[in-house]
Order: C-alpha cells, then sequence, then structure tokens
C-alpha cells in the first residue's frame, strides 16, 4: 500500500447491542503517522468503537459501516480469521489494565514472545532476542531480567511498558491504545505518554482513547470529542482545546480543574432547584476561635504507621506527618499511590491505631481515646470515599442510608425525618425521587452525592474526603467538586482533602501536603506549593502533570 | 428461543417441588386413600389402575404412603436445614467476629467436626442419643452445620473490613449494631442459595437413616423407611422400591436444579 493512503479509514460506522445502537455514524480516518484521540466520558462509545475496529465488538454487537479499512484492508466481511492474523500484526492494541491482560501465570517474555511465534518465523533465539530488544526500546530497566518476571512482579507502569512491547513487537502500522495510563500514576503515565509519543514519531499511525483531554493533549495531532455515540465535535488539536465550537467540548474543557482559581464553578450553572437558605445556626461556623488565635478543628503530631511484612521487616507506611486543619479551610493531600495518603486518612478517622504520635480533633483528642470515648464525637468528623457504592449497605435505600444517619443509627425508617431527608437531598442536589432507590441504582455522581449527604446527615465540622471524584467522569468530577466548594462555604466545612491529580487539589485547597513514601516531603500555602515547589520531588510531580489546557 | 429451553429445568424443579409441599401440607387432597389401610388380599399388586404405584406386602398403597411422606420427609428435611443453619450462624459469628482467639477455637471444632464424613457423625450422634425422628433431624443438623458455618465465617470476614462497615463505623455506629444491620443480613443472602442446596441433602441424608432404621419407626409412610421395607421384596416387588425413591431423587434433584438458577441469577 502507498504511504498517502490512510491506516485507517472508518466511515458511518454504526454499532449496536440487541438493537440499541451504541455508536452511531460516526467517520474518521488516521494516516501513517498521524495520532488521532477519541476523547469521551463513560458511555460514550468510545471504547467500543475502538473494539469494532479490532472485530472484538463482543457477543451479541452488530457492527455494520459503509467503510470499514483497517490497514489497507476492507474489514467489512472479515472472518475471525482474517481478524487473528491483523491483530498484533498489522495493529497492536493496549488496554488500560496492563494487570489483567498480562498472563499473571506466564512471565512476560513469554507473552511477548507470542506475539512473535503467531505471526513471524524466526528461530527461538532470535525472538528471544527481539523481545530483549523489544523491553528495552519501551524503556525497561534491565530487560533480561524483566523478560522472566511474571507481571505481578511488576510495578503498574512497567506492566504497562511490557503490555506496549508486545503491541508493538511486530511493528504493527497502526496502533490502537485505550485509555493506557487511566490506572497509572502521573509521572508514570507521563513517561508512558511520551513512550507513546516516541513510537507516533517512528512511524506508526495511532488511534488514542481517553476519559482525559488533558492527557491527549501532549500527543494528539487531531481530537475528536465524542458523546452518546456520536462524535459532536472534530479538528486539530489547537482548534479543538483552544476554540471549541461545540457546548459538550466547551463543558468538558471547562470541567477540567487544572489552572481554575478555587471556588470557580467548574460545572454551568446546575439545572436542579437551589437548595433552600439554611438555618443561620448552621451558617456561620465559627470553629475555634479564642482571642483572635484560629485551632486547628483537626490536627495530627508526629504520625506513624508500619505495617508489617514479615517477622523482622515493616513496611513504612506513614512516617511522622504533622498537620494542622484550620476551621473552613481545605487541607489537600497529594501523592502517588503508595505514598501513605489513605492510611493518614485512616488514623485520621480513627480507624486505623497509630503507631505513635497524636491525632486531635476539635482540641480533643481522638487516636489516643478507646472507640467508645470517641463515639459521641463521631458525628463532628464525616467522610466522603472514592467507591461509594461499596460504603453503602446494599439493601437499603437512600432515604434509610440517610435516616440512618440523620437518627444516629435509631432508626432507618424515613418517616420519622421527612423533612430532613428532602433538605438533604435537594442540599447535594438530588432529585426528591431519588428517596427510594437503592445505590446501586444511581449514577457514579449520584452516588458521591448520597455519600456527601450521608457524611453531612450529623452536621460534621470536619469532612475526610479520599479521592472523592478519582472514580468519576470530568463533567460529574467537576460538579461534585463544585457541590463541596459551596457547601464548604455555606456550613463553614473544614476539609481533608485527599487526592492523586495535582489539578483537582490545586483547584479545592488551601493548603497543600505533598507525600512520598509516608513522608510529607513538602508543605504549605497551595500557591507556595504549586508556584515555588521547593522539593525536587514536587517539581517532578508538577512536570509530569499533563499541562494546563489554557496554555496550549 | 433459547431462553424459554434454558427455563425449563426451573420451572420444572419448581413444580415438583410445589407439588411436594402441597402433599405435605394437604396430603388427603392428593390421595384420599388411608396409607395406613392394609388389605392383605391386595398385597404385591403391580402399579395398575386400582393402585397406581402398586401396594407393599401388607396391601398398603403405595402411592398414598408417598404422598403422606412427603410431609415427615421434607418436614425433617427443612427442620434439620433450619438446625444447621442456626448453630451455624451462632458458630460462624463467633468465629468471624468474636476476636482472634474464638476464631481460633471453632476453627478448630469445625475441623474435627469435617474430618468425621457427615453420616458417619450422624450415626455416632444417634448411637449416643438413641434413634427416632428428633434425633434423626438434630443430627442431620449438626451434619451440616460446618460446612455452612464456614461460609458465614468467611462471609463475615469480608463484611468486616468492607467500606460499608468502616462508613458505617464513621457514623458512630456500635460494634453490635453494625453487626445486626450490616454484616448479618449481607452474609446471609448467599447462604440461602446453599440452604436450597442442602435441603435436597438433608432430605436424602434423613431418608439414608431411616433406612438404616435409625429414623421413623416402620409403619409409618416415611420415603426411607419405604426404602427399607422394600429392599427384602426387591425381586418380587420392585415399586415398593422404587417409587420412594424415586421421590427422593426427585426432590433432591428438584431443589438442586432450583438453588443452581437461583445461584446463577444471583450472580448475574
Amino acid at each position: 500500500m502507498s504511504a498517502s493512503e490512510p491506516l485507517l479509514r472508518v466511515k458511518d460506522l454504526d454499532v449496536s447491542f440487541g438493537g440499541n445502537s451504541v455508536v452511531s455514524g460516526i467517520s474518521f480516518t488516521v494516516n501513517p503517522g498521524e495520532c488521532l484521540a477519541l476523547v469521551g466520558e463513560s458511555g460514550s462509545g468510545k471504547s467500543v468503537t475502538a473494539r469494532s475496529l479490532l472485530g472484538l465488538a463482543g457477543p451479541g454487537s452488530h457492527v455494520r459501516a459503509t467503510a470499514l479499512d483497517v490497514a489497507g484492508k476492507d474489514a467489512r466481511n472479515f472472518s475471525q480469521r482474517s481478524w487473528r492474523s491483523l491483530r498484533g500484526k498489522e495493529v497492536g492494541f493496549i488496554l488500560q489494565d496492563a494487570l489483567t491482560s498480562l498472563d499473571p501465570l506466564r512471565t512476560v517474555g513469554k507473552e511477548i514472545d507470542d506475539a512473535l511465534r503467531l505471526h513471524s518465523s524466526g528461530s527461538g533465539s532470535q525472538r528471544a532476542a527481539r523481545v530483549v530488544e523489544l523491553l528495552e526500546a519501551v524503556g525497561l530497566d534491565d530487560p533480561l531480567r524483566r523478560a522472566s518476571q511474571r507481571s505481578g512482579e511488576l510495578s503498574g507502569g512497567m506492566r504497562q511498558r511490557a503490555l506496549i512491547a508486545s503491541a508493538i513487537a511486530l511493528d504493527p502500522l497502526l496502533i490502537i491504545a485505550d485509555e493506557p495510563t487511566t490506572a497509572l500514576d502521573a509521572t508514570i503515565a507521563a513517561s508512558v505518554m511520551d513512550l507513546l509519543g516516541d513510537l507516533r514519531r517512528a512511524g506508526s499511525g495511532m488511534l488514542l482513547i481517553s476519559h482525559d483531554l488533558a492527557t491527549v493533549a501532549s500527543v494528539a495531532d487531531s481530537i475528536a470529542v465524542m458523546a452518546a455515540g456520536r462524535i459532536v465535535e472534530r479538528g486539530t488539536r489547537e482548534q479543538v482545546l483552544n476554540s471549541p465550537q461545540h457546548p459538550y467540548t466547551r463543558a468538558l474543557l471547562a470541567a477540567a480543574p487544572a489552572g481554575k482559581p478555587r471556588f470557580t464553578k467548574l460545572s454551568p450553572a446546575s439545572t436542579h432547584p437551589k437548595p433552600p437558605p439554611l438555618q443561620p445556626e448552621q451558617a456561620t461556623v465559627h470553629q475555634g476561635e479564642e482571642d483572635g488565635v484560629v485551632l486547628p478543628v483537626l490536627s495530627a503530631r508526629g504520625l506513624i504507621k508500619n505495617f508489617p511484612l514479615s517477622k523482622t521487616e515493616n513496611f513504612r507506611a506513614v512516617h511522622n506527618v504533622n498537620f494542622d486543619l484550620l476551621p473552613g479551610q481545605t487541607l489537600g493531600v497529594v501523592g502517588e499511590s503508595g505514598s501513605g495518603k489513605t492510611t493518614t486518612a485512616r488514623m485520621a478517622l480513627g480507624l486505623l491505631r497509630t503507631d505513635a504520635g497524636t491525632v486531635e480533633l476539635l482540641g480533643g483528642p481522638w487516636s489516643q481515646v478507646p472507640e467508645s470515648a470517641r463515639r459521641s464525637r463521631r458525628s463532628s468528623l464525616g467522610a466522603v470515599y472514592q467507591d461509594p457504592l461499596s460504603s453503602f449497605d446494599p439493601r437499603h435505600s437512600a432515604e434509610a442510608i440517610l435516616a440512618d444517619a440523620l437518627s444516629l443509627g435509631a432508626t432507618r425508617n424515613p418517616r420519622a425525618h421527612r423533612q430532613q431527608i428532602s433538605e438533604l437531598l435537594s442540599l447535594v442536589g438530588l432529585a426528591p425521587d431519588m428517596a427510594q432507590r437503592r445505590p446501586a441504582t444511581l449514577s457514579g455522581g449520584q452516588r458521591q452525592r448520597l455519600a456527601i449527604a450521608r457524611a453531612l446527615a450529623p452536621k460534621p465540622k470536619v469532612l475526610i474526603c479520599d479521592e472523592p471524584v478519582s472514580a468519576l467522569d470530568v463533567s460529574v468530577q467537576a460538579q461534585v467538586l463544585d457541590l463541596l466548594d459551596e457547601l464548604q462555604q455555606r456550613l463553614g466545612l473544614s476539609y481533608l482533602f485527599i487526592s492523586h491529580d495535582l489539578a483537582v487539589i490545586r483547584h479545592m485547597s488551601d493548603h497543600v501536603l505533598v507525600m512520598r513514601a509516608g513522608e510529607v516531603v513538602e508543605s504549605g500555602t497551595t500557591e507556595s506549593v504549586f508556584t515555588a515547589p521547593a522539593h525536587e520531588y514536587t517539581r517532578s510531580l508538577l512536570a509530569a502533570a499533563p499541562p494546563s489546557l489554557s496554555s496550549i | 428461543m433459547s431462553t424459554h429451553l434454558a427455563k425449563l429445568p426451573r420451572l420444572l424443579a419448581a413444580a415438583l417441588l410445589l407439588f411436594f409441599l402441597l402433599a405435605a401440607i394437604a396430603p388427603n387432597l392428593l390421595a384420599p386413600v388411608d396409607p395406613l389401610a392394609i388389605d392383605p388380599a391386595a398385597a404385591f399388586s403391580a402399579p395398575g389402575p386400582g393402585h397406581l404405584l402398586g401396594t407393599d406386602e401388607s396391601g398398603r398403597d403405595i402411592y398414598s404412603r408417598i404422598i403422606h411422606g412427603a410431609r415427615s420427609s421434607l418436614l425433617i428435611g427443612a427442620a434439620a436445614t433450619a438446625i444447621g443453619l442456626g448453630l451455624a450462624l451462632v458458630l460462624g459469628t463467633l468465629a468471624g467476629f468474636g476476636g482472634r482467639w474464638l476464631d481460633f477455637g471453632v476453627g478448630r471444632i469445625l475441623e474435627v467436626l469435617f474430618a468425621l464424613p457427615g453420616l458417619l457423625l450422624a450415626l455416632v450422634f444417634i448411637a449416643l442419643a438413641g434413634p427416632g425422628v428428633t434425633t434423626t433431624v438434630i443430627a442431620v443438623g449438626l451434619t451440616s452445620a460446618p460446612g455452612y458455618a464456614r461460609m458465614i465465617r468467611a462471609q463475615i470476614i469480608a463484611l468486616r473490613s468492607s467500606a460499608m462497615v468502616e462508613a458505617a463505623t464513621v457514623l458512630g455506629r456500635r460494634r453490635s449494631r453494625i453487626l445486626l444491620v450490616h454484616i448479618l443480613p449481607n452474609a446471609l443472602a448467599p447462604l440461602a442459595v446453599l440452604a436450597t442446596l442442602g435441603l435436597g441433602q438433608a432430605i436424602l441424608w434423613a431418608a439414608s437413616l431411616s433406612f438404616l432404621g435409625l429414623g421413623s419407626p416402620p409403619p409409618a409412610p416415611e420415603w426411607g423407611t419405604m426404602l427399607s421395607a422394600g429392599r427384602t421384596y426387591l425381586s418380587l416387588a420392585w415399586w415398593m422400591t422404587f417409587f420412594p425413591g424415586l421421590a427422593i431423587v426427585l426432590v433432591a434433584a428438584a431443589a438442586t436444579v432450583l438453588s443452581r438458577s437461583m445461584k446463577a441469577g444471583g450472580s448475574r
């Protein structure tokens, strides 16, 4: 095929499952050396599109298109056999979750060798040499040793690199990557993105699927924005990011918290009616102000937690962490996975005994007293988690959950608290008819709103939010962040806000702690940490973050 | 099309269980003939128009005896399963929620119970307590308890560290309330499936014990007892053994099929 021919030509692609249209009438092309990013939120049909291009749309799917040329071949009436010869050889496929994509019982080298063995001739030693070459090419140190390790022995970033190595083993013309960095820490995601950029420059065509505009901005030449199975906007990277035409693209860009000052609304004006004004006693909360000195509502001194790995070895989860959370303010805790953020939060919540150090809540002892002494004061400390669904009893309805929280556990009968339940629902922007629903039937954003409503029910002073928006789509994330902002201003709440996402932390926090390997490496006001980072690690974190979209 | 075919075993199983349930509740409705009425003249009649499933050595109607025997067989099965579950609930909760030493202690007791084959355990118990319907029920219940107890313990331990329980702790709930409101109901839900499966097993065991002469005393219509009585005349009157055996197999199989489909439905 000639160099000018597109690697991927899709025209009027329709995919439906049992009569339900999931993708309708989308068209795009990818030329050699070009990278197209398909961006959309969950349910937009972007992953189904990617899978259809590989004949992997799944059982029950019905794929139709006026043109579906993959690597120069008309793939519309491909048999399973023709698809198999296409996959791996001419098209490389990279998935989000490298842990489940790699066989845990086989070595990484064997996994990569598979692709080579199936599609090419060559002796075992030639292939072994190629495996090592590939692992080196994707930037794994000590490739010889890596080839003999199993996926469980590799870190998340290394695994994703190994998966990329197997996808590019046969020098495919086209690489399709479905959320390749979503499960990775920021610094690792940045390096994987760099690797994909290198591959593209080496001449491969690339289709990059992501939920996050900022992630693809560094690599993609052109961007297609998908919503509800259609491409709503497409153009060059600059066009889409700088002068978005479609309202949905504009909302997506506005929803990204990167570079937006505190208390800026991220979501379009909410459609639900404004909650009724609160009673004055709730609106004016001035905790711990004594003679002009502001006392912290939650403070930690010298927190230490070790987890035993073996009889002699300990894992240092948290080491000497200090912080003060001031009334009405947000303390952001940022760090990569394994940095001890959640362990710190669990100690602050009194769920985990500290090995050393103390936590004080509203000036009184907290971590050092038994649970029976904490119980009566638990109402002043609430928590919001990353996965709200698992934090609800699946058998209870939303109103039963709220009644339980309002009555401090005395009853789950919503009748006694009808008024307060509807107030809470409207406070967090949930429609009244959600009351009878069970959490499992709510959407991700609605679940998190319900979780926030439950946390607010006992009228807490402090909320500990552990990755509260990490599992949410960008636009839903924006709504939840706006809600948290609004509640803080109206109720005078203090937040201990944990996130791996620098942009979210910067948008939400007054003060920031940067954690790495259980230690606080830097702390200060948000402005000083982000504009003048003092520690090496903070600087590398900031450098790894996807660029703020407005700066492109 | 295929979904209708897939539903067929489930519907059949449900219909069978309903039939035997009706037999247990109102046997006279299905079989007006007295199951104990002897008619020596008609002894060993083959299945036919007069006696649908034939008669036994005293001329008692086998069909009537099977229908009237459903009550004791199902009751024994249900009661034994209930006893097994109840005992398991206590043991499993103690092990799962009572702390390290209780877990250790209960774990060892369960291991000892597991080490003995189920029927042997039941026989040992009956040898100590004497034969009879009540002892059979308790023996079968005792035998099924360790399996359930392990399940409940595993469920409780998994739930104990769940985000749901953590959230309840953060809201200031007491341990006892968390156990009653959140842990036990959620731990028991998957057990309902297992209990249906266990029901068939319990009926089988109870029939086995009756067959050995350790359950219901002979004249009473009980499937295992009937099986045992018919054994002597197997070459002469196969129907005396075959039909009670068929009833046992059908109920146990129906319970199994139903529990399987419940399990499949639950995991969907």
